[in-house]
């Protein structure tokens, strides 16, 4: 019976598997799906298609849609199991399943096409070795419409008034933490619901302190984070959560609570993307007013391998193109989308992107001049704590975030759990 | 009408329909599913035969047993604290409020038609710490205390759960029962007073065994459905912080949806059916022994 049964499934589940070469959009509309927590995609390919991309838009009129970040991977691991993509989207939360994507061949070469069209220095190189590195690929399969460093962002003026210099060492930011902890004032704004804007440290720690390579090692199983060297760094970050510098309530507090810490100056600091400067150049948002803000490369860990210039950098949730959908106009589309997504998304949101810009504008607000700058001084690139893992392990990092935040896990335990979670 | 439903071909031709619907909504899932234990792999890396190994993995996979012992821990505590608080309630409309008791039973059985996401916002609310202490913490401060990030700690996490979805459902329990015990014969209970019994004696020798069979079915409802809890779980603490209240049911979910392992995510669904039909059996052999003492 259990034979039968087995058999008829593997009947059923090979059939599932294949399933019909239908592509994401049985009418020839150039069908879209964003995030509802972020427009910007959107909306920007929605302006092209009257600036830019007209005549793509002609052919194949755009459709968009959006859902909600948490149910993002598993709408697109059902859309890919059906061969049913939309024709570009917001890539997956985990880069883990975009490489079963491309694995699965059910994604754009975006690298290969541009070059049919000689547009492949069309994405700055930056961007191009950041989404190699994150997906393991030589060629780029996705489009970076955004390209964001991370860092800290502190409040210059609660710096000042506490006779705060900025830190150039982990041992000088705990010791800035303390400091404005013994004045009553939170040292960081943490937002440990989302988990990931706290194991960041974890991450940033590790690169500083083992080097650029040491979460490549952890995934090409040379090493462990159960080992006393990474487990150190989950220590410093429970250490420091323990002392209540992310605030009694980081672990229920999301990140709409963690910026709206900071830009009303309740936390002296902020670990965040550049993403976030579209919060900081909205004068509603922002109450401590863009000026006295300033940023800072995460700090030298003492005796450390890695080095400050080596910047943390993603290209957001890069979009990507289906293999299957790409014959109703996706060339045309993406072409235009190479030419004009730059400039269109940085006059009209604010967002770096990792497209090459036909003209710099002029009036660009300081912060963002600044992350700018910061790009351009960048010599090298490092990714972040999970970016290298599947998504059991990033569910295990980012939901045990907020424990770690509040010091109520330890850096083992949490180590344990990430590792245990990696399977190897 | 008898020798209309005699006819088999007439039954087959009623029941038909429903038969095959139920086959093709209920019963062929059922049957894929169970076939989906014994693959790994997901929708787009394919599928391929591993024999028992799902289940191999499930006996010793410490998530596994970490949400089987929440699934057990969070079963236990709602269905005594539902049944129980809705017990409580129901004697207090049959014997104290009587006929005044349609306004009270009401405002109790409100919650129950609340959304699961709207009383898990509230509760959220209501147990903050941050941006602005919730009605839980400024009690705290009043009273001169620090306040808790109630859900972001395991213990406390646990027991704002079990709080919110007793008082969610201990409405709809207390109707149940209320049904159960109007049922009882006035009789019984005018003589059983003129024998002397009254207050906890007449509760224990002649309310409680008369209302057995509704409490059994209520214990049996209640269990089966904080077995397989998920969505007050899903909407209040995402199982978390980390793992803490992930049940079962949640950790199925994520292996099948958002780590694409169906086959395992099956096996992890297969065992819940085994353990919702263990207790459900337990629950009714343990009954019927107490039925033929009494």
């Amino acid at each position: 019976m259990g034979a039968v049964i087995a058999a008829g499934a593997l009947a059923l589940t090979g059939c599932s598997a294949s399933g019909a070469d239908g592509g994401g959009s049985s009418s020839g509309d150039f069908t879209t799906l964003g995030l509802t927590s972020n427009s910007t995609p959107n909306d920007t390919l929605k302006a092209l298609s009257t600036a830019g991309c007209q005549a793509a838009q002609k052919s194949n009129a755009i459709k968009t849609d959006a859902d909600e970040q948490t149910q993002h991977d598993q709408k697109l691991q059902l859309l890919a199991g059906q061969n049913a993509l939309p024709s570009v989207f917001v890539s997956p939360n985990t880069p883990d399943l975009a490489k079963q994507f491309i694995k699965g061949d059910k994604l754009v070469d975006i690298s290969a096409e541009l070059k049919k069209d000689g547009l492949e220095d069309q994405i700055l190189p930056v961007a191009k070795s950041t989404i190699s590195k994150l997906y393991g690929q030589a060629d780029a399969y996705a489009l970076p419409n955004e390209l964001n460093i991370e860092g800290i962002w502190y409040n210059k003026k609660i710096f000042s008034d506490n006779g705060i210099a900025v830190p150039g060492t982990w041992d000088e930011l705990t010791a800035a933490a303390q400091k404005l902890q013994s004045k009553g004032i939170q040292a960081f704004a943490g937002d440990g619901k989302d988990g990931w804007p706290i194991t960041r440290f974890v991450g940033a720690y590790i690169f500083r302190d083992l080097g650029p390579d040491a979460l490549q090692d952890v995934a090409d199983g040379k090493a462990k984070l159960t080992d006393a060297k990474y487990v150190k760094a989950a220590e410093e970050v429970s250490k420091l959560g323990k002392s209540g510098a992310f605030g009694q309530g980081v672990a229920s507090t999301d990140y709409s609570g963690a910026t709206n810490q900071f830009l009303s100056g309740q936390a002296g600091m902020f670990y965040m993307g550049s993403w976030i400067l579209s919060n900081f150049n909205d004068a509603s948002q922002n109450k401590i007013g863009a000026d006295d803000i300033g940023f800072m490369p995460f700090p030298a860990v003492d005796g450390g391998k890695g080095s400050v210039d080596q910047t943390p950098a993603n290209v957001g949730q890069p979009l990507m193109m289906s293999k299957a959908a790409y014959a109703k106009g996706g060339a045309a589309w993406l072409k235009c989308i190479a030419q004009g997504y730059g400039d269109q998304v940085l006059k009209k949101s604010g967002v770096i992107s990792g497209f090459k810009l036909s003209a710099t504008p002029s009036d660009l607000p300081a912060l963002t001049k600044t992350v700018q700058d910061q790009i351009t001084g960048s010599t090298s690139s490092v990714l972040w704590f999970e970016a290298l893992f599947n998504s059991k392990a990033t569910t295990a990092s980012q939901s045990n975030g907020g424990s770690l935040g509040n010091g109520s896990l330890s850096g083992a335990d949490f180590m344990q759990q990430v590792q245990s979670a990696l399977g190897q | 009408m008898n020798s209309v439903l005699g006819s088999r071909r007439t039954a087959l031709l009623l029941v038909g329909p429903a038969l095959l619907v139920y086959t093709a909504i209920t019963l062929i899932p059922i049957l894929w599913s169970f076939g989906y234990t014994f693959f790994s792999g997901g929708l787009i890396s394919g599928f391929t035969f591993v024999g028992v190994k799902n289940f191999q993995t499930f006996f010793t996979d410490p998530n596994a047993w970490n949400a089987l012992g929440f699934t057990l821990r969070y079963a236990i505590i709602v269905t005594i604290g539902q049944v129980a608080v809705g017990y409580l309630l129901a004697l207090l409309y049959v014997f104290f409020l009587r006929r005044a008791s349609s306004f009270v039973r009401t405002v109790v059985f409100f919650p129950v038609v609340l959304p699961t996401v709207a009383v898990s916002l509230l509760f959220q609310r209501m147990f903050q710490l941050a941006p602005q202490p919730g009605p839980a913490n400024a009690l705290i401060h009043a009273f001169g205390g620090a306040g808790t990030d109630f859900l972001g700690h395991a213990d406390s996490a646990f027991w704002v759960l079990i709080v919110m979805d007793i008082w969610r459902s201990m409405g709809f329990y207390a109707v149940l029962l209320f049904a159960g015990l109007v049922d009882i014969p006035d009789e019984i209970i005018e003589s059983a007073r003129l024998d002397g019994a009254g207050g906890w004696s007449l509760v224990r020798r002649i309310i409680l065994p008369l209302s057995a069979p509704v409490l059994l079915s209520s214990i049996i409802f209640s269990i089966n459905g904080t077995l397989k809890v998920f969505d007050s779980v899903v909407a209040l603490t995402n199982g978390g912080p980390g793992n803490a209240t992930t049940p079962l049911t949640l950790y199925m979910f994520q292996t099948a949806f958002t780590y694409g392992d169906y086959g395992y995510g099956s096996t992890i669904a297969l065992m819940l059916t085994i353990l919702c039909l263990l207790v459900t059996v337990f629950i009714f052999r343990g009954s019927r022994r107490d039925v033929t003492k009494a």
